[in-house]
């Protein structure tokens, strides 16, 4: 089986602090890392190499340093990575992102399973996945929660939906995007480190990757940000401290008559 | 010829036409008026019923195009994503908005890719530039740390999920006219190397994204046989119960009730949050709260700063104390 695994360099987005003053991101002392939700995609493809044999390939698109998150990737199992980078690349939206990533896989040729991350924890949007199917004319599940077994042609999963998971059948290839639930990441092996650390990541242009000028980065995103603002918290917290049982009884009484007051029960 | 109107992807699952699409509808009468156009809901199914047709016209639909057909029953993005092509093709709607649901958030990508349109996830707010009447799509980025507004300057349609529980559905007004289109899909359409060989409903009681009352735990709590508090504290609420993603990580609760960044959004009437710091990811799920209730021994909490009433205390004297106090009210 060989298996694509698409991962992004993401922030640690449980260490960003904001400038209360300018309400931009603070970006010093932040370590990026493999967006979380990608390494239960990595883990699963890992899994299916180890049971069926093939090939786990991880690609990112991003800056240069970007290649950090792909040893990373190389260190948990990952046989191979490819690192997009080029200006061309830059300011790309889903759209171009998730074209310029099609394009890459093409040059890898024949292919099993496209296992992406359900979103990245700093755009969050979740789109890049679906989209890559799209560009590739493939079929797509999403939210996938289980890995339940697979033969020659197709794979069964179930996906997770509002009220409850659908087991779906899928015709290969495809492309699975995946929740926490699909597998339980290990962490890398010191052998790991040591091939990540030798590992030769090619860097790919958008030459190298046949891509249209006109369709990657800025020019190529239908989209534009237009303004960023920070969310008002406009919220008056009324504090009380309840140290002792007597000052619980009377936290516990000023909360039941709030909610009273306020309907709530 | 050029693209105009503002539709709505309205959503069925089981033949049953679901409360997203009304809320949708909400956003969609308001982009509709400001920008002097029709609001047409798209929806693709088999066999939905007829009073659901109905009933999207009452809550403001001007015009309903149904594509129904047994092959479309499921969600299958293939299918599904054709069929919408081809109604895009027809009818050249400018904007469209579907909600940032499972079916939403795989099927606009797949063919906003195809249409070479605009797509932005999971926006909050939606309104019209007035300069332009181009749609000014915002949403939160950076784990709800700032609020990005995009817009789609060229390309159409310009597509957006919207958050589910963003909005309140539209009222119905009984009796409202509107007209009911049925459009066909042909084989070709429908055909999808998906498929959907069963469905496994959730047994637990309420999907927290449905309920009026919310009570979460986490991490304070330190173990699993202390976390049952969180459920005597949700059943004298009568509320569903939820949980930061910490209480997830240690199994002391399954992932469908995790809210926040990597769980699931939630906007009920009152959220009480206990033994939960407030970590960015956690806030972004559950701050558009109605009223915010938290407990931790922590006075700097995180969580205080967006909550309307808050208790310092050590969680073990407050919930059982407050939980009994509860019941004893009944």
């Amino acid at each position: 089986m060989k298996i694509i695994v698409p991962i992004k360099q993401v922030p640690e987005t449980g260490a960003v602090k904001m400038d209360e003053t300018t309400g931009t991101m603070i970006r010093e002392g932040v370590e990026a890392i493999i967006n979380p939700l990608d390494l239960y995609g990595i883990e699963l493809a890992i899994r299916l190499r180890e049971q069926f044999g093939g090939e786990v390939v991880t690609i990112s698109m991003g800056p240069p340093k970007a290649e950090k998150a792909l040893r990373e990737a190389i260190a948990m199992g990952c046989d191979r990575g490819i690192l997009l980078s080029d200006r061309a690349f830059a300011g790309a939206d889903t759209w171009a992102t998730a074209y310029a990533l099609s394009q890459a896989i093409r040059k890898e040729g024949q292919f099993d399973l496209i296992i992406c991350g359900e979103r990245a924890t700093d755009g969050d949007t979740g789109q890049v996945g679906p989209a890559i199917a799209s560009f590739l004319d493939l079929p797509v599940a999403s939210y996938v929660s289980k890995f339940d077994g697979c033969d020659a042609k197709a794979v069964r999963v179930h996906r997770l939906v509002e009220d409850g998971y659908e087991v779906l059948e899928v015709g290969l290839p495809a492309v699975l995007t995946v929740v926490k639930e699909v597998s339980d990441p290990r962490l890398p092996t010191l052998r790991g480190k040591q091939k990540a650390r030798k590992a030769e990541i090619p860097v790919m242009t958008h030459e190298a990757i046949d891509a249209d000028p006109e369709c990657l980065g800025l020019k190529g995103s239908p989209t534009r940000v237009v303004k960023i603002h920070r969310p008002k918290v406009a919220r008056q917290c009324t504090k009380v401290v309840a140290a002792d049982e007597a000052a619980v009884a009377k936290a516990v009484d000023g909360l039941i008559k709030m909610l009273e007051s306020k309907d709530l029960i | 010829m050029s693209y105009e109107g503002v539709w709505i992807l309205a959503e069925q699952r089981h033949g049953r036409v679901q409360t997203i699409s009304h809320e949708l509808l909400t956003r969609g009468i308001d982009l509709a008026a400001k920008r002097k156009v029709s609001l047409t809901a798209l929806l693709i199914g088999s066999d939905v019923k007829a009073a659901d047709l109905q009933e999207l016209i009452d809550r403001g639909a001007d015009r309903v195009v149904v594509v129904e057909d047994q092959g479309l029953e499921h969600f299958l993005p293939e299918a599904y994503a054709r069929v919408m092509q081809a109604m895009i093709a027809k009818y050249r709607p400018e904007i469209i908005i579907a909600g940032a649901t499972s079916l939403g958030r795989t099927l606009m990508p797949y063919v906003a890719v195809k249409c070479h349109a605009g797509l932005t996830a999971d926006c909050t707010v939606l309104d019209i530039e007035p300069e332009t009447g181009n749609l000014l799509q915002t949403r939160p980025a950076i784990g709800g740390n700032i609020l990005a507004t995009i817009k789609t300057p060229e390309a159409r349609p310009q597509m957006a999920t919207v958050r589910p529980k963003s909005t309140r559905p539209a009222p119905k007004q009984s009796g409202r006219k509107g007209e009911i289109v049925r459009e066909s899909a042909d084989a070709s359409m429908l055909a999808s190397r998906v498929r959907m060989l069963d469905f496994v409903k959730n047994e637990d009681e309420v999907s927290i994204s449905d309920a009026q009352r919310v009570v979460a735990g986490g991490r304070g709590f330190k173990t699993s046989e202390k976390f049952k508090q969180v459920y005597e504290l949700a059943d004298a609420l009568q509320a569903a119960v939820g949980a930061s993603r910490d209480a997830v990580d240690r199994a002391w609760i399954t992932y469908p009730h995790q809210v926040g960044l990597s769980g699931k959004t939630v906007t009920p009437d009152l959220y009480l949050a206990v033994g939960i710091s407030g970590a960015i990811q956690h806030l972004a799920g559950m701050q558009t709260a109605e009223t915010i209730i938290a407990i931790n021994n922590d006075p700097d909490a995180q969580i205080f700063s967006v909550a309307d009433y808050g208790i310092v205390g050590d969680l073990n004297e407050v919930v059982p104390a407050l939980t009994e106090k509860l019941k004893a009210r009944k």
